[in-house]
């Protein structure tokens, strides 16, 4: 038999909250000032964008120098395709760029008119963003220069590096990353087979070939045995409350009043209880043994929650195995 | 003395760009399965479980605990995860074998890209005070190298195209690989990488039984023994890197062993074409020594199971005869950051 795959899309979305180290933080705060900061390594090597520590000997490092808002392209490739959240929304360079008084190169967008104007070794110089907070996108991206960092004619900026304090008013002291990945999801064939038979009203789970349980609901395998598990058995409707909680806070965007009892519910011919709330008694007399009963409401793909059957309490016994 | 291990048994699927008809587990488990029976042992032979996975490729949280239902982990078994390509949870194995705790592991991992963007989902990866906020791609990161090396002189792009070219036709012989035979090398996709010089994006899984000293001989009939394997790493900034080498790459390779002796074949984990280029030199690997006989990642590259593959198809060509003395490597990060080697070598074959 073959279904139709069931697809949603699904976004992950959460803002990072991130705290700085007083290198960062210089450097951070620096950008929204106008001002590129490296840091010097025990070696005499000047690393922008700076580093906590040493990437070589992991030593800790703090020795601020100001370096130039103009560089040298070290490679670039060209972005016909700008994707979202990329510095430029029109075609663009990725470039590194070492700035004049660095030896390490910075990654980042490089505003051209087409490949052919971008080359290794062309000169830019950074586009600041009107809107700075202290953030690597200060930068907006980088631009074509014609004028030699220190004017000596050699081309290669020859910038000389002044030490920093590194301190500025009001310091960044955290960024805020936001992150967002869109998905295409798709819960595989045992899952749909699921959730399509919910949207009918039916509960169905499937048996393992060697052990026998039936699972509800069914993920496509045994994790006892580890096989795979095809025969669909239907179960409930009706089921007893193995073991239950009682919800005391309310969920941000969940309708439902507290408290409310959620609880772990046996269906009848299922060897795993499935989770799900319990309506229609009120929250203080819901208890071990109870018989319930899935509620679908009007339209609904799936049980609202379960109510009480009225029928007598299971004996532990039945259900013990359950727990 | 250390103990001698090998790799005893190779699985992997068919990879495809989609598997949207099948959960994580469900993809994953036929391969368990095959790996399994091509060595006769059950779950509960197995002495160390070590598996390799991210979530943020298929954005489903936990799927490694829900994957573990496809090993059937009960009586509850000794096992681990790393938020890696697989290569690494071998690594992880084959030091649980080394100390002597137990004789046989299994290794698998297994990645669906299909659900997501796989350019932006490896995004999330970088250095997310100074990179990340831009959003720069996998194949971005991977174009810069690629210019870098057509600068100074190591490649050119007729050169990129020919390593694609060979590596497909090379997967024409592999019935699991993704892209096989004439695969059109067509438009930029970050310049100057073209379609062709990019990795196909797809699903897949795949599954290696490790086992020691004569257990590995009463399991394989030809072990694939594993003579040194080691993995370094590189700063994070990329500005900070020479792109046009792969130290971390030689100095795995050295710590391997990988350099006493000339090896007759490597399998290299080189999603772009540009990479084979760095790993060549960084490796020193000759015209005479076979790369990539099964197409490589060009032709296949389930993420976080790509590195663990090569590993497999390595041992699984001395297993078959084909191999006496190989070289397999995985990477993980942006223009390879990070760089596993092992050294596989197979008894040597007596005259019939």
């Amino acid at each position: 038999m073959t279904t139709e795959v069931l697809k949603a899309p699904l976004v992950v979305e959460f803002p990072f909250t991130r705290s700085l180290g007083p290198v960062q933080s210089a450097f951070l705060t620096g950008l929204r000032e106008q001002v590129v900061l490296g840091v010097r390594t025990a070696d005499g090597r000047t690393l922008v964008p700076p580093v906590e520590y040493d990437p070589v000997t992991a030593d800790e490092i703090r020795d601020l120098v100001e370096v130039a808002p103009t560089g040298t392209v070290t490679t670039w490739a060209w972005n016909h395709a700008p994707r979202r959240g990329q510095p430029l929304d029109t075609p663009f360079a990725w470039v590194l760029v070492r700035l004049d008084g660095a030896d390490t190169a910075l990654l980042h967008a490089l505003d051209a008119p087409g490949p052919d104007a971008v080359h290794t070794g062309m000169r830019v110089r950074i586009r600041w963003a009107a809107e700075r907070s202290g953030a690597i996108t200060d930068i907006a991206c980088f631009e074509r220069y014609d004028g030699d960092g220190d004017g000596d004619g050699d081309g290669d900026g020859g910038h000389e590096v002044a030490d920093h304090d590194g301190q500025f008013e009001s310091m960044v002291t955290g960024i805020v990353a936001q992150a967002r990945l869109d998905y295409s999801y798709s819960p595989g064939r045992a899952q749909t087979a699921y959730i399509n038979a919910l949207a009918e009203r039916r509960i169905v789970g499937e048996r393992c070939p060697s052990c026998r349980k039936v699972y509800v609901p069914p993920r496509g395998a045994c994790p006892t045995c580890g096989v795979g598990t095809a025969e669909q058995v239907q179960v409930g409707p009706g089921g007893t409350v193995t073991t239950y909680c009682i919800v005391n806070i309310k969920a941000r965007n969940l309708d439902i009043e507290v408290p409310y009892v959620y609880a772990h519910i046996a269906l009848d011919g299922a060897d795993l209880a499935l989770h799900g709330r319990i309506g229609g008694i009120p929250y203080d007399q819901v208890r071990m043994g109870l018989r319930v009963e899935p509620v679908w409401t009007e339209g609904g793909r799936y049980p609202d929650h379960y109510r009480p059957t009225g029928e007598p309490d299971a004996d532990y016994e039945t259900y013990k195995e359950l727990l | 003395m250390t103990r001698e291990i090998a790799v005893v048994a190779f699985a992997q699927t068919d990879h495809r760009r989609t598997s949207e008809e099948l959960s994580e587990v469900e993809m994953l488990m036929p391969v368990l399965h095959e790996v399994l029976d091509r060595t006769g042992l059950k779950t509960s032979d197995i002495g160390f479980t070590c598996s390799g996975s991210s979530d943020y490729l298929a954005g489903r949280a936990f799927s490694f605990t829900l994957a573990l239902d496809g090993v059937g982990a009960w009586p509850p078994i000794s096992e681990s995860h790393v938020e890696m390509d697989g290569a690494w949870a071998l690594y992880e194995a084959w030091t649980k074998l080394l100390t002597g705790d137990t004789d046989t592991a299994l290794v698998y991992s297994y990645g669906k890209s299909s659900p997501g963007s796989v350019r932006d989902v490896l995004t999330r990866q970088l250095d997310p005070y100074y990179v990340a906020p831009l959003w720069p791609d996998s194949v971005a990161l991977a174009a810069l190298q690629a210019r870098a090396l057509i600068d100074e002189g190591y490649t050119d792009e007729p050169a990129l195209a020919a390593v694609a070219a060979r590596s497909r036709t090379d997967a024409r012989t592999n019935s699991h690989a993704q892209l096989r035979g004439s695969v059109p090398h067509g438009e930029y996709v970050v310049q100057p990488l073209r379609i062709g010089d990019c990795p196909p994006v797809g699903d897949g899984a795949a599954a290696v039984i490790l086992a020691a000293g004569d257990r590995a001989r009463e399991l394989c009939e030809r072990p694939a023994w594993i003579r040194g394997i080691d993995h370094r790493i590189e700063a994070h900034s990329l500005g900070v890197r020479e792109l046009t080498d792969s130290p971390s790459t030689r100095l795995a390779a050295e710590k391997a062993g990988a350099f006493e002796r000339p090896v007759d074949t490597a399998e290299l984990h080189a999603p772009f074409t540009s990479q084979e280029v760095v790993l060549r030199k960084a490796l020193r690997l000759g015209d005479d020594v076979l790369v990539n006989p099964s197409g490589g990642a060009l032709a296949a590259n389930p993420i976080m199971a790509a590195g663990l593959i090569r590993i497999g198809e390595a041992a699984a060509r001395i297993h078959r005869g084909e191999s006496d003395r190989a070289l397999a490597h995985a990477t993980s990060g942006p223009c390879l950051q990070q760089n596993l080697v092992a050294v596989l070598e197979g008894e040597p074959r007596h005259a019939q």
